[in-house]
């Protein structure tokens, strides 16, 4: 029975569809792999082959990580991520609480700014943040790419909704044996939203490690590049036809968010929707 | 949404005496709204700072003639807003977005529906499926572009050397006014498919079993006809969020178009974000770049405010 389905006439036509838009999504990356492997002149030879002749794959990724500073940009993206991802939940975890289980005036107004938030993509503040920026003189830094993302109208929103299903009777207990609101929130509120932070760290790590706009705006210097605007300085000096650094550049970029990906896929899909659907 | 996190209290509230909650609700009126306010304030006040602030200031620059770095600034009114819509550089972006949007929608829409409904027919390798797609729209898409346009280089991409194999026509995808917009689209499609493909996936498991038990008594027993009686009138409303969600993504297309194209070749791929980059951070033209941002914000906000009506439409389906 079982095999007899799995032979079914549709089952095939499903696989076969379903493995060609595979393989038509999987081309840039493949594609992209292929080149980083071959030398100047197995590129521009006529004829299709995916695996090089003769491999030059070492030569092309030693010099991505010497020509360009690869290293570098992901240094960079690694240090701007985990800045902003350790800054925002500082910021937004209390103030989630705060909002979801106390009373106080101002609540709503609160909240109010927080959905007004919600509602603003932030290449629309870009000019004025940039302007401010250039006021506190941390344009072209490491400041300059963490400060206008530590504080996250998304994950407040996310905070709030989770922390609201945690029932009040645990919070009273709390309070009875002497723990102050502030331990509250870190040490029983936290612990027990583990799912709604990890939803929300990928979301933040994999937003900010992509993000090409902004730093494309504030960073000029090559030494303070994050990952994609590195790729894209790199993509610029690039002389000539010798693709192969550059894209083993491209790779060692991808490579750490589909690695973890590939770990956690559930998660990543979960976090990633998430904020869709807020 | 998610899942609550149930740990039952009981056992504390029966373990006190009444008096001895009464008295620390009385401290709670005093303690409670000062903690809250405590936690509460550095991301008020930064809230206040990065959003709305900025929000406003983008509204009061954009009624001044400033460049950034000049010393003469003077409110000048409605004029850049009047010299936006004159410029025919800014109705080519708005035009090209437009054209970019109403492409990678329906493109993206009709793929993400195919594939999920594909995926969810059978069981297996479901996970695998809902991965491989799903991997461009987390990958660094100007890593991603840069592989993209080495598929579609002239000379050594495999784009052109599968066309002239298979006898099509070939072309300079990236450098041709005719080719540059549809093949943005193209990736655009490429990135977003598995987004629109995992919210589908969500749409389908909703759909209740007993709805396609009641369509095969009603006698819509082939697989077409339980899609055209069931599952497509079943996911209407989800298919109108993702319609919103993903025009969203589009109308913000930047990271192709500042890698590939520069916005060219002439103005054929300029887009209304990289219009908005250039004149507020390349040619310094900062009232200008207020006013194009005012009009961007205007598209999101209005886009978004029907989603959050999808949305609530939703609910009374569920």
């Amino acid at each position: 029975m079982r095999i007899g389905q799995a032979f079914h006439p549709s089952a095939i036509g499903r696989h076969a569809a379903l493995l060609m838009t595979g393989a038509l999504t999987l081309a840039p990356f493949i594609w992209m792999i292929s080149l980083s492997a071959k030398s100047p002149d197995e590129m521009f030879d006529p004829g299709f082959s995916l695996l090089p002749r003769h491999w030059h794959a070492w030569e092309n990724y030693a010099e991505a990580l010497t020509a360009a500073p690869l290293l570098r940009f992901l240094l960079n993206g690694a240090i701007v991520c985990f800045s902003i991802l350790a800054l925002q939940l500082l910021i937004c975890v209390p103030m989630a609480y705060a909002a979801a289980k106390l009373r106080f005036f101002g609540r709503n107004a609160l909240f109010g700014a927080v959905l007004l938030g919600l509602l603003l993509p932030h290449q629309v503040l870009a000019l004025p943040v940039f302007i401010l920026c250039h006021k506190l003189h941390i344009l072209n830094s490491y400041a300059a790419l963490i400060l206008p993302f530590i504080v996250s109208p998304f994950g407040i929103f996310l905070f709030r909704q989770f922390f609201r299903t945690i029932p009040d009777d645990i919070l009273h207990a709390a309070r009875l044996d002497g723990l102050s609101e502030f331990s509250i929130v870190w040490r029983i509120v936290v612990p027990m939203s583990v799912p709604a932070m990890i939803a929300f760290s990928i979301f933040s790590v994999v937003a900010h490690w992509n993000d090409l706009f902004w730093p494309s705006i504030v960073i000029k210097t090559t030494e303070l590049m994050p990952p994609s605007l590195g790729v894209a300085a790199f993509r610029g000096i690039e002389s000539g036809n010798d693709y192969g650094p550059l894209m083993a550049g491209t790779v060692l970029v991808v490579l750490p968010l589909l690695v973890a990906f590939a770990l956690a896929q559930r998660w990543f899909i979960e976090g990633l929707t998430s904020a869709a659907l807020k | 949404m998610m899942p609550s996190a149930a740990m039952s209290g009981h056992g504390a509230q029966t373990a006190t005496s009444k008096p001895a909650r009464l008295k620390t609700r009385v401290v709670d009126r005093f303690s409670e709204p000062i903690a809250a306010y405590l936690l509460a304030l550095p991301g008020g006040a930064l809230l206040a700072l990065l959003f709305i602030l900025p929000v406003i200031a983008v509204f009061v620059i954009a009624t001044t003639n400033w460049s950034f770095g000049g010393t003469s600034l003077s409110f000048v009114g409605m004029r850049n807003f009047r010299d936006v819509f004159a410029d025919s550089t800014f109705r080519m972006s708005f035009l090209n977005t437009i054209v970019y949007v109403l492409i990678v929608v329906p493109g993206t829409i009709g793929l993400g529906l195919l594939i999920a409904l594909l995926i969810e027919a059978r069981p297996s390798l479901r996970g695998f499926y809902r991965a491989i797609h799903f991997l461009p729209f987390m990958a660094t898409l100007a890593a991603s572009a840069v592989a993209w346009e080495m598929l579609l280089h002239p000379t050594m991409g495999l784009v052109n050397q599968a066309f002239s194999a298979l006898g099509l026509p070939t072309a300079n995808w990236l450098r041709d006014e005719k080719t540059v917009l549809p093949v943005l689209a193209l990736i655009g499609i490429w990135q977003n498919l598995g987004f629109a493909m995992v919210l589908f996936l969500a749409g389908l498991k909703a759909i209740p079993a007993d709805l396609y038990e009641a369509a095969d008594i009603d006698g819509a027993d082939g697989w077409f006809d339980r899609l055209r009686t069931v599952t497509l009138p079943m996911l209407g409303p989800v298919t109108m969020f993702v319609v919103v969600v993903v025009a969203i993504r589009a109308f913000e297309v930047f990271d192709t178009i500042a890698i590939l194209t520069q916005g060219g070749p002439g103005r054929a791929s300029e887009v209304l974000l990289y219009t908005l980059y250039r004149e507020s951070f390349e040619y310094l033209r900062t009232g200008y770049g207020a006013a194009v941002t005012v009009v961007f914000l205007g598209i999101i906000v209005t886009l978004t405010l029907v989603q959050v009506g999808v949305m609530e439409k939703r609910v009374h389906y569920s």
